[in-house]
């Protein structure tokens, strides 16, 4: 059965549910977001249409500015953690028996589906005083007394880098398993060390998908909004919490709005950013 | 040595990965109502707490209800739409592809807060359905790409000779497409069927007001006051989700499925 055109409205039925469910649910509302963040805000939580763009001259304020800019720094440091760790790691399972990468596979899916809400329970359950990591330091010997690591910056980066890094992993996987083993076993035979094999061919050979993967778990970073919630103070907020803050609990729609359309834009930018980036080194 | 550091390192991240939820394992298991680790004294009390305990039971109903439905509805959308992608030449339907994907692609908050404008401006703002629409629509990328790919894995000569034997389009489709992309469904509707059972903040936004469900019930728990049975309900859904991955890589080309989830051409 060749792919022909679709003609007359029949041919044209199976399409109709999917784009008219995408379109209303899709991009009406997303619509209807960027239109409120133009909409004027009213006492008492309401917004009436209009257009101003005071919403946006918030963003000036030096309140939202270090928001903004914390914001940018923990996912760019939670992107490049979770690089390096999974880098090696995907290389590895990538190499091992068929068998092990699926377990592997398992292992990280799930870990990435879990609930913000049930990671974050379990990092500061796991850097809490009475249940955690410092007690088994103390029986070690290393430590005098149990300590809390919650909350604080090194919890929130702990726990984003524990949900970033699968998604790296898998993001990172099909280009390493397609990666030609020839490749590294020229060098070997070349007398580079394995170590300097991986520096000097396998990441070369593999730097778009790095840059792609960087760009994606920061993006994916950007959008994390429980944990530092669960796991930080209040200086570690992310815009996505304020963002939620003002819809919910300030009733200030519009200036949510403004701030997740200005989240949209950062995210498409560096998505451009990738794609350009990627055709650059291509060429 | 070189397999020795090697290996090291595969149990290191194995470590990480695994550490938090052996803790909250553990601290599920306590006798008495506090989270120590390791536990002290043993008791699956917690457990039976999440389907005695009126709150607990309707939160987990919540969460259930809505994975199941949403994840259906995600799927009814993606099929027809990745068969006629698959079935026509059609280049302007690229866009509902696009769409598709689009909200997964997007910090999750902007999808939550599109729907709390759209449904606050419609008036229907509260109402547990709209939770349903939502998260179908926010998990439609995952059965689109599945789906997507179950079909370009389906020989075409196959549906040929059917058409050639003088099926029509809608025979072909029920006794030979749909058993070869059967498959494909189940995985597409599994997937998002975990990922809506552990959805936090798209429910909030939408339902977060007027009902629970069990992410949004564990988050107010941790506000106002720890109990095991949070600790419990991690370990349940732990254990839910790995098991469906499970059966999806048991029944699937699980590295062949990630190739396709993550390649963006």
């Amino acid at each position: 059965m060749r792919r022909e055109p679709a003609r007359g409205l029949v041919q044209h039925l199976p399409v109709i549910f999917p784009g008219l469910m995408l379109t209303v649910f899709f991009i009406v509302p997303f619509g209807t977001m960027v239109a409120v963040s133009f909409f004027r805000r009213q006492q008492g939580g309401f917004y009436v249409p209009d257009f101003v763009l005071a919403n946006y001259a918030r963003f000036l304020t030096p309140f939202f500015g270090n928001v903004l800019v914390f914001s940018l720094y923990l996912a760019i440091a939670v992107a490049v953690v979770s690089l390096i760790i999974a880098v090696p790691f995907t290389y590895l399972i990538a190499r091992s028996r068929r068998q092990t990468q699926v377990i592997w596979l398992v292992a990280l899916l799930s870990i990435l589906s879990l609930s913000e809400v049930i990671i974050g329970f379990a990092w500061s359950t796991l850097l809490s005083r009475t249940a955690g990591i410092t007690n088994l330091l103390v029986w070690l010997g290393l430590m005098e007394a149990p300590q809390a690591l919650v909350p604080g910056f090194a919890a929130v980066l702990t726990g984003m880098v524990y949900q970033a890094m699968p998604y790296a992993v898998l993001v990172l996987y099909p280009s390493m398993v397609r990666l030609d083993p020839t490749l590294t076993e020229a060098a070997r035979t070349l007398g580079a060390s394995p170590l300097r094999a991986f520096f000097t061919v396998v990441l070369p050979a593999l730097r778009t998908t790095l840059i792609a993967t960087l760009i994606m778990a920061f993006i994916f970073a950007l959008g994390s909004y429980l944990l530092p919630q669960i796991l930080g103070r209040p200086s570690h907020w992310t815009l996505s919490v304020l963002i939620t803050d003002q819809a919910l609990y300030q009733s200030n729609m519009p200036f949510a709005a403004a701030m997740a359309v200005f989240l949209v834009l950062v995210s498409l930018a560096l998505v451009a950013l990738t794609m350009f980036a990627g055709k650059k080194l291509e060429a | 040595m070189e397999r020795f550091l090697s290996r090291l390192y595969l149990a290191l991240v194995g470590i990480f990965l695994a550490a938090p939820i052996v803790v909250v394992t553990g601290v599920s298991f306590n006798e008495k109502q506090n989270l120590a680790f390791p536990p002290q004294g043993f008791s699956l009390h917690w457990f039976a707490q999440i389907f005695t305990d009126p709150e607990w039971l309707r939160a987990l109903i919540a969460s259930v209800l809505l994975a199941v439905t949403s994840a259906a509805l995600a799927v009814a959308i993606a099929l027809p739409l990745a068969w006629f992608l698959w079935r026509r030449v059609a280049p302007w339907a690229q866009v509902f592809q696009l769409l598709g994907v689009a909200p997964f692609t997007l910090p999750p908050v902007i999808t939550a807060l599109g729907f709390l404008t759209f449904w606050a401006t419609s008036g229907f703002y509260g109402q547990p359905w709209t939770a349903v629409i939502a998260h179908a629509i926010f998990f439609v990328t995952l059965p689109l790409v599945t789906l997507s790919l179950g079909f370009s894995s389906i020989d075409r000569s196959l549906t040929e000779a059917a058409a050639t034997m003088g099926a029509d389009d809608r025979t072909v489709f029920r006794t030979v497409v749909l058993p070869l992309i059967l498959p494909y469904v189940i995985s597409g509707y599994a997937f998002a069927f975990v990922l809506s059972l552990n959805e936090y903040i798209v429910a909030y936004m939408t339902i977060g007001f007027v009902r629970e469900t069990l992410p949004i019930k564990v988050f107010n728990a941790l506000r106002y006051g720890y109990t095991p049975t949070m600790a419990a309900v991690s370990v349940l859904f732990v254990a839910v989700t790995a098991a469906v991955f499970g059966l999806i890589a048991r029944f699937g080309d699980l590295p062949k499925l990630m190739g396709a989830l993550s390649s963006k051409d």
